[in-house]
């Protein structure tokens, strides 16, 4: 069990290595990729920063939480900081289980719970030259150059 | 006592600085500590009662801080 913040570009096959063994029959992987438009808008990339301390702290629980709920898992995540680039992979979470069920169930969930806790914000990049901070429920202008 | 607020994202923006020290009196709260910071200029922007941490876990607007406490005051997250 392991998880990181990290700044290197992710190397999901590595991450897959180090849970996926003879014993469990299943590893299910999510990628999380910076996506070209967010509500219509053209994005050219998301800076990631983190509360680097508590955000690795919060992860770290979220993994204990799942190992204890999904007895057998085994689970390696890292989440990116720093800018990137549409395309590029910001977090990885994989878990591995001797059956796909319990796989598949503890992935959603620890996505899911690092989605509402782990201590990261987005700063979306806009082709029209502006930023805003990003979050599930509201964004916060940051530049003033808005068209709308 | 002395405590230091650090703040994030739209946060940290509108303070102008990612960190505040305080001197808050002994007893007082995270509540005490938000309300502090909220009256800065820019403090407006955090809402009345903001996720918070206490030296890296989340806490509730009563817990009470000793000498020393990091407090957060986090925006909402947005990782994945």
């Amino acid at each position: 069990m392991r998880a990181a913040l990290v700044t290197d570009p992710l190397d999901v096959s590595r991450l897959v290595r180090e849970v996926a063994s003879p014993e469990r029959g299943a590893t299910a992987c999510f990628i999380g990729t910076v996506r070209e438009t967010n509500d219509g808008r053209a994005v050219t990339g998301i800076d990631y920063r983190a509360y680097q301390e508590m955000a690795e702290a919060e992860l770290n629980r979220i993994l204990v939480e799942a190992v204890n709920q999904y007895d057998g898992i085994d689970v390696a995540l890292e989440h990116r900081t720093g800018q990137l680039a549409v395309g590029d992979a910001s977090i990885v979470v994989v878990v591995a289980h001797a059956h796909r069920a319990p796989a598949l169930d503890a992935l959603r969930s620890i996505v899911e719970q690092i989605k509402s806790r782990a201590t990261i914000w987005k700063l979306e990049l806009y082709e029209d030259g502006t930023r805003e901070w990003v979050s599930a429920g509201a964004q916060h202008l940051v530049s003033s150059d808005r068209d709308a | 006592m002395d405590i230091t607020v650090r703040v994030f994202a739209a946060y940290a923006d509108a303070l102008g600085r990612a960190e505040v020290p305080l001197v808050l009196p002994d007893g007082a709260t995270v509540d005490d500590a938000v309300r502090s910071v909220s009256t800065l200029p820019g403090g407006q922007v955090i809402p009345r009662s903001p996720l918070v941490a206490v030296n890296h876990t989340y806490a509730s607007a009563a817990v009470r801080l000793n000498e020393g406490d990091e407090v957060a005051l986090i925006p909402p997250v947005s990782g994945g």
